[in-house]
């Protein structure tokens, strides 16, 4: 294309950056053969965030030349994620979490301390060593309160903290300082796909394989495709990524898909507020991921596929980055896999802060380079999802299963659980919990047994309220305790298990508080495209806040109704997921927990 | 050069017909039509902000949704194709409170004083962008200083509804120039050069394309934009008047807006085969040598 720039040129330092990754510039490709590069804006755009800590005009001018991308929809992109800044910032940058797990472990006040000592978030000039930001949810809720560093250079590097007190921030602001990699709690009444978190060394394919390890592969093999989906489909398999769906009728779709290639993409973007699953299976068990990768490919006939990480999970990164060389030098992924003539290998792609990435055609355009906004559908995925073909998209913890489905078969699954939840699943407890961590238990289990098993209640608090299936969840009463944790009785019950989320408030929380941060997070986390959600998570949020100040009681009467109607048109006109469930916290409350009805009644 | 008239192509095979009901109404509708085609042919006025003919559909907006029977949410007409057997309702309590809501949403958070269309949509839904802002005036706006960095257009983003329609006539749909484009996220979200650069730095060609598809002249021609700011701006007085451009031979239909005697804007009819309503800069903005008259000197 003939594309016009700007006279800004890129520093020495952002060219090498650049070039790291795409080569040097003068073997680079031009023209068609640069666009076909558009997927790897994203992971040029990390490229500079890493090495330089921000993204000049100059940088994404020699981006825009290599990638043969128009500058302004490379801004557009560059833009569109938290993690990355178009404006010179400290190659330190401390992102503190103030979501809600975070603020029940008191991220409020550990802001506050920031705030008096390094100044306002993201208020410290450029010149500064560091600088400091609030972020919503680190998805290290059971080690709240969480934060996160990044310093950027050519020695750059990502670590997690927490938990995290005052001083460990202050340190992590005016030196180096160490995440320590506690292994995370994990318990539960059934270990299946936690077997072996914490037990097996998560480096190493040897140890891998002493403990079962692509013994599922193997079998599949022996199944061949067809059979594996009908053994998955027997199982009676539900996705884990929110939305229930079958997994065996959508690999069935992929598989019969006539157009060609295929692609498999793993969900691995997790970043629903509360949630944690997934990192813990990435983190200790990744070649179990890198496994099931493979089964579900032979199965729908992919060659390519993706795991799409969230950019704030570096950890999970680094393991399954490494799990997916060692599977290739084993000849578990490549060009003839186990000797079976099968050809199939693994990108590993970072997100860069951005919650609606999980949501899958948000999650497609990430990876092509463009702007992470959602596609209307239909088409659906298994019709026309990555590049425009056929995809099979799964989450992290439903892949997981598949190679315990193929091991014992997908009838002797489907007596796990109940008969329309199949299956151990894990819940993320956190909160007002004695042993926050990583739980699993048979579809069935009830919220109270599980809540024992994790301890209890904290100390001698009294239970408020359970936030079940994250922000796009639902509050339920200390009365639910009883319910089973089943896809159908969460529905009953007018909640959801969403991806897994089981937090608990006690009385000492401000609820209203917690709404009013989960609404922060959804008008932050809008991918602005549609005008329900663009401004219907801003006017929610604002109502919520007229309810917090002292207004008239006709004032405050009309803001609640107010609520209900703004909830009313996202979730009905919005186009994706993001906004159709933006309400539904809040909804909640109301039903499940009487909030803001005497205001209502005035 | 193409001479003597245009071949056309050969006629197409007439199209299977899909049986729908709209709001009672049976009705067979060429396959591949959308909602919104369906409800043209069948008298159901629809209301649009983000469809052009002749752009894209981004289904962005949200004001065209109508009910599906058997689907959870709302659909948006303007993108959604019909399917044998769909029923469809464009009038029920859901279809108007979505479409009501969507317009108090923009209305409260962008002017629409230049946009007639979103006005006549407001007053037909009963749409009360007030009532956001009643008790201590906290909505928040996109408001902000108009852009005027060139001297032929105008860009004020306080009137931007965000209906991708610029970005996609500056790019692959007409210009293929890409100098504007979607920044930001969420409420922040905005159309914006590379680094908000001045146009006159950008990869803009000044086509005017993008002021063309404008639906509420959030991108404005600088002769409308300062007689409006005088109070000058009079359509009632302005005249339309069609021509062809002179300067080359793609031979474009012009339509001149003349008031007072001056050219005060050139469009281009949407339905015009050859223009589809795009133009560039000679076309769009070249109109000067015509109107030199001894007292301009
Ligand atoms: C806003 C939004 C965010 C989402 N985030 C995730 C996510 O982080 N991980 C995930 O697996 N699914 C996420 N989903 C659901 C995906 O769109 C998709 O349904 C899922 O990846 C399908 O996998 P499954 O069938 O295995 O559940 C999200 C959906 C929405 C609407
Ligand atoms: S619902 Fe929200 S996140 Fe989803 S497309 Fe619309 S604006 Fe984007
Ligand atoms: S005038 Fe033409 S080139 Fe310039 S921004 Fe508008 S459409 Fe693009
Ligand atoms: S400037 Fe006009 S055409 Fe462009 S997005 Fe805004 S309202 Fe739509
Ligand atoms: S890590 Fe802070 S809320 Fe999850
Ligand atoms: S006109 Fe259909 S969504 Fe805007």
């Amino acid at each position: 294309m003939d594309l016009h720039y700007t006279a800004d040129v890129a520093t020495d330092d952002e060219r090498a950056a650049v070039d790291g990754l795409l080569g040097p510039a003068r073997n680079g490709v031009s023209g068609a053969a640069a666009r076909r590069q558009r997927h790897l804006l994203l992971p040029v755009l990390h490229a500079l965030a890493d090495r330089i800590g921000w993204i000049s005009a100059g940088a994404l001018n020699y981006v825009s030349r290599r990638l043969d991308v128009a500058p302004a929809e490379a801004y557009g992109v560059a833009t569109f994620y938290a993690l990355f800044s178009t404006t010179p910032r400290p190659p330190r940058v401390l992102h503190v979490c103030d979501d809600i797990a975070c603020i029940d472990a008191g991220a409020q006040a550990l802001c506050s301390a920031l705030a008096s000592t390094f100044g306002p978030a993201g208020e410290s000039g450029p010149d500064a060593a560091a600088t400091w930001l609030r972020t919503p949810c680190l998805g290290l809720c059971d080690r709240a309160p969480a934060a996160l560093l990044a310093t950027a250079g050519a020695q750059h590097a990502m670590v997690q903290l927490a938990p995290v007190d005052a001083e460990d921030l202050a340190r992590a602001m005016t030196g180096t300082s160490n995440g320590a990699g506690a292994v995370p709690r994990i318990g539960g009444s059934e270990l299946r796909l936690l077997r072996r978190v914490g037990k097996v060394d998560p480096e190493s394919i040897d140890a891998y394989r002493a403990h079962d390890g692509y013994s599922a592969l193997r079998e599949a093999f022996e199944l061949g495709p067809g059979r594996i989906i009908a053994e998955i489909t027997a199982s009676k398999l539900l996705g884990r990524g929110g939305a229930a769906f079958p997994t065996g009728r959508k690999m069935d779709a992929v598989a019969r898909a006539p157009e060609r290639p295929h692609y498999l993409i793993c969900n691995a973007d997790e970043s629903e507020p509360g949630t944690f699953k997934d990192r813990i299976l990435m983190e200790y068990d990744p070649y179990a991921i890198v496994e099931a990768m493979t089964i579900a490919a032979y199965a729908v006939g992919c060659e390519r596929g993706f795991i799409y990480i969230r950019g704030e999970y570096p950890l999970a990164a680094h393991r399954i980055g490494h799990a997916v060389a060692q599977a290739r030098r084993h000849g578990f992924l490549g060009n003839d896999i186990m000797s079976r003539g099968f050809r199939f290998d693994i990108e590993v792609r970072r997100g860069a802060g951005a919650y609606i990435c999980g949501e899958e055609t948000a999650l497609f355009n990430s990876i092509e380079g463009k702007r992470g906004e959602p596609r209307s559908k239909p088409p659906f995925p298994v019709q026309a999802g990555l590049f425009g073909k056929p995809t099979q998209i799964n989450n992290v913890e439903t892949l997981a299963n598949i190679p315990l489905i193929l091991l014992e078969g997908g009838a002797a699954y489907a007596r796990i659980g109940t008969p329309d939840s199949t299956g151990t699943r894990l819940f993320c407890l956190s909160g007002a919990i004695a042993h926050p961590g990583l739980y699993e238990v048979p579809h069935g289990t009830t919220l109270g047994a599980l809540i024992e098993m994790a301890g209890g209640v904290r100390g001698q608090e009294r239970l408020q309220a359970i936030l079940l299936g994250g922000a796009a969840g639902a509050f339920v009463p200390p009365g639910a305790l009883t319910m089973p944790l089943t896809f159908e009785d969460a529905r009953a019950a007018g909640a959801t298990l969403g991806s897994g989320v089981v937090m608990l408030f006690s009385e000492r929380v401000d609820l209203p508080a917690i709404l009013r941060r989960i609404a922060q997070f959804f008008r932050d986390e809008s991918c602005g495209q549609c005008v329900p959600c663009r401004v219907g998570t801003v006017r929610q949020e604002e109502a919520l806040h007229r309810l917090a100040s002292d207004g008239t009681s006709a004032g405050r009467k009309g803001d609640v109704l107010l609520l209900d109607e703004i909830g009313r048109a996202m979730r009905d006109a919005s186009i994706c997921g993001l906004g159709q469930t933006a309400a539904n916290v809040i909804d909640s409350a109301r039903k499940n927990l009487d909030l803001f009805t005497s205001e209502a009644q005035q | 050069m193409i001479r003597g008239p245009i071949p056309q192509a050969p006629a197409q095979p007439p199209k299977a017909q899909v049986e729908i009901t709209i709001d009672g109404t049976a009705a067979r509708i060429p396959e591949g039509s959308t909602i919104l085609d369906a409800c043209k042919s069948l008298g159901v006025e629809t209301p649009t902000l983000c469809f052009l003919q002749s752009l894209t559909p981004v289904n962005a907006c949200r004001v065209c949704v109508v009910e599906l029977e058997g689907s959870r949410v709302l659909v948006p007409a303007c993108a959604r194709r019909v399917e044998p057997g769909m029923v469809i309702h464009t009038d029920s309590e859901r279809v108007r409170h979505s479409r009501k809501m969507v317009l108090e949403f923009l209305a409260s958070s962008v002017d629409l004083s230049t946009a007639p269309d979103a006005q006549r949509f407001c007053e037909r839904y009963g749409a009360d962008p007030a009532r956001y802002a009643e008790s201590d005036g906290s909505a928040a706006t996109v408001e902000q200083p108009v852009k005027i960095d060139n001297q032929l257009y105008v860009r004020d983003y306080s009137k931007c509804i965000l209906c991708y329609k610029c970005v996609e006539a500056c790019g692959v749909d007409a210009q293929n120039t890409f100098a504007i484009a979607v920044a930001g996220r969420g409420f922040e979200a905005h159309i914006s050069t590379e680094y908000d650069v001045p146009l006159p730095d950008s990869a803009c060609v000044y086509c005017g394309n993008c002021i063309g598809v404008c639906p509420t002249g959030a991108l404005m021609f600088s002769s409308e934009h300062e007689l409006r700011a005088r109070g000058q701006w009079n359509e009632a007085e302005q005249t339309a008047t069609e021509t062809i451009c002179s300067y080359c031979g793609v031979g474009c239909t012009l339509t001149l807006h003349v008031q007072d005697n001056s050219i005060v804007k050139v469009t281009s009819p949407i339905e015009n085969d050859v223009t589809s309503g795009h133009l560039c800069v000679k076309g769009r903005f070249g109109f000067s040598y015509v109107q030199n008259r001894p007292d301009d000197v």
